[in-house]
């Protein structure tokens, strides 16, 4: 049966996700030189566009049709079978058009994520290739493993409410994969690349933060209390890692910054993602709290120290904080919160830890593994980074033939 | 002492800063400005979007030297500038007649290096 409230709110929270693409854009496109700043714009935007496509072509079905094991088969391809009434194992109260359409969402920001380790660097033609391939070949199936019907990480008990395993790890340790073998930025051994427009990132990260009302609040599926939960954790828990990371800024750096404050904000985000439909309000504090001192360490400690060139530390804030909102959700997960959920750790039950450590361990190790080889064949085929003098020139100028910002009138 | 201006392709600064400063020429002022030669604005393979008609933009670079640092910026100039393609900018040397510190009140030679 189709019940308007909550096909009411699962539209609206599709919209709301959609408009974090483009706000990951402009969080992104703040944070590179301005002559690459069209560049990431355009590998948002067109992500967006590419797996729009992909996702109602195949993706869907290979994520979401009932299958067993690997993915879920090409049963569902061009929504074969995905009418308007509701489909009762996913969301049994909205069109199953309408769950389709908020997954699809999912699936196009998760790629989008990646986008910040490579930045500055890869060739356009390149990107598209490794994005479709990327989106079908990890994104589905770990989709599957988690939500799918048969998927075995579900089956097992693994709790991820909004995606931290499938969106947040999946991307972060994709995103470290292709910035180890890209290499590094020309240059940013012996100069800082300085983000050419703050006020673009922070405006991003604000429409990152309102989208993710859609993300978290939208995962219940529902108008309901559920929806009130993971909506007041999702504020609560961003709030307190913008906050911890802009302390974390005055202590160490002299001075609180707004990149800081920024990237705080967002790490909390990612962390509560998967925690957002089993905690309390206390937990999220908790969480938004000591994602930033995570993230802060690999941020400013531990990447200085290995080199690597995760440019827009996309490792460090998605990867890091979805493993610590994974884990944490097997303390803190509470069935006073939600009882279709479990207890954690901190509730009286250590093995839940011990399942969402599986799920993390197997997303990182299917993600890794298959992300490096996607990358080597699309490096075989056609070259994955651009030249040296394109990459002196700027991707605006290279890749696109146009320029951000005019000299005069 | 000289004044010597340049006009360079805005991908080549790095590399001329970087020649300059191992001529240990260490101070120069650099604008980011618009024109075209000879050719209008036609350039190899690697156009530069075009603004206000057929004008390219370019990087512009004043460096005042004493005369024993004229032809090594020159040198440095032409090591980091210099594709060999269209548009590779030009060098203008002019007198300077004096050079003022502004904050010692300092003049001529003292005041440049």
């Amino acid at each position: 049966m189709i019940d308007t409230g909550d096909t009411a709110w699962v539209l609206i929270s599709t919209a709301l996700v959609m408009l974090m693409t483009p706000g990951l854009a402009f969080f992104y496109g703040g944070l590179v030189g301005r002559k690459n700043v069209l560049g990431i714009l355009m590998q948002c935007f067109t992500v967006l566009c590419i797996i729009s496509v992909q996702w109602v072509l195949f993706g869907y079905s290979l994520s979401f049709a009932p299958g067993k094991g690997f993915w879920g088969g090409l049963s569902w391809a061009g929504l074969h079978g995905v009418g308007l009434e509701p489909y009762g194992d996913y969301a049994a109260t909205i069109p199953h058009q309408l769950f389709m359409m908020f997954q699809a969402m999912f699936a196009i920001i998760t790629p989008a994520l990646i986008i910040g380790a490579f930045t500055e660097r890869m060739k356009f033609s390149a990107f598209l290739v490794f994005m479709v391939l990327w989106a079908t070949f990890v994104y589905d199936p770990i989709c599957h493993w988690v939500w799918g019907i048969g998927g075995w990480l579900k089956n097992l008990g693994a709790l991820d409410f909004a995606g931290g395993t499938v969106v947040h790890i999946n991307a972060g340790i994709a995103a470290l994969m292709v910035a180890l073998f890209i290499g590094k930025r020309n240059g940013v051994n012996h100069k800082a690349i300085l983000p050419h427009n703050l006020p673009f990132t922070l405006l991003g990260t604000a429409l990152l933060w309102f989208g993710w009302f859609g993300f978290n609040a939208g995962s219940s599926l529902g108008a309901n209390g559920l929806a009130v939960n993971a909506f007041v954790v999702t504020n609560t828990a961003a709030a307190a890692a913008g906050l911890s990371w802009a302390f974390l800024d005055w202590i160490f750096n002299k001075k609180p910054t707004v990149l800081g404050t920024a990237t705080g904000a967002v790490a909390g985000l990612v962390a509560i993602t998967p925690a957002a439909g089993f905690v309390n309000t206390v937990s999220a504090i908790i969480i938004g709290l000591l994602v930033s001192v995570f993230c802060y360490i690999v941020v400013s400690v531990v990447k200085p120290k290995l080199g690597y060139d995760d440019a827009l530390d996309v490792f460090g804030v998605h990867g890091i904080g979805g493993i610590w909102g994974a884990i944490a959700t097997g303390l803190f997960a509470s069935k006073s919160v939600n009882p279709a959920g479990a207890d954690g750790l901190f509730f009286g039950n250590p093995k839940q830890v011990l399942i969402q450590l599986l799920a993390v361990g197997v997303t990182i190790a299917y993600s890794a593994v298959v992300s490096c080889i996607i990358y080597k064949i699309v490096d075989l085929i056609m070259k994955v980074r651009v030249t040296k003098k394109d990459e002196t020139i700027g991707l605006d100028l290279s890749q696109h033939h146009e320029n951000a910002y005019t000299i005069l009138e | 002492m000289k004044l010597i201006i340049a006009i360079i392709k805005p991908e080549r600064l790095e590399a001329v800063r970087d020649a300059l400063y191992k001529a240990d020429v260490n101070l120069m002022t650099v604008t980011e400005v618009l024109g075209h030669g000879r050719q209008m604005g036609v350039t190899e393979v690697y156009r530069g979007a075009k603004e206000m008609g057929n004008l390219l933009r370019k990087i512009r670079l004043e460096i005042a030297v004493n005369e024993h640092f004229v032809e090594p910026t020159i040198n440095a100039i032409m090591n980091g500038g210099q594709t060999g393609a269209i548009g590779d900018g030009k060098i203008f040397v002019l007198d300077l007649s004096d050079c003022i510190r502004i904050r010692t009140g300092e003049r001529g030679g003292e005041a440049i290096g």
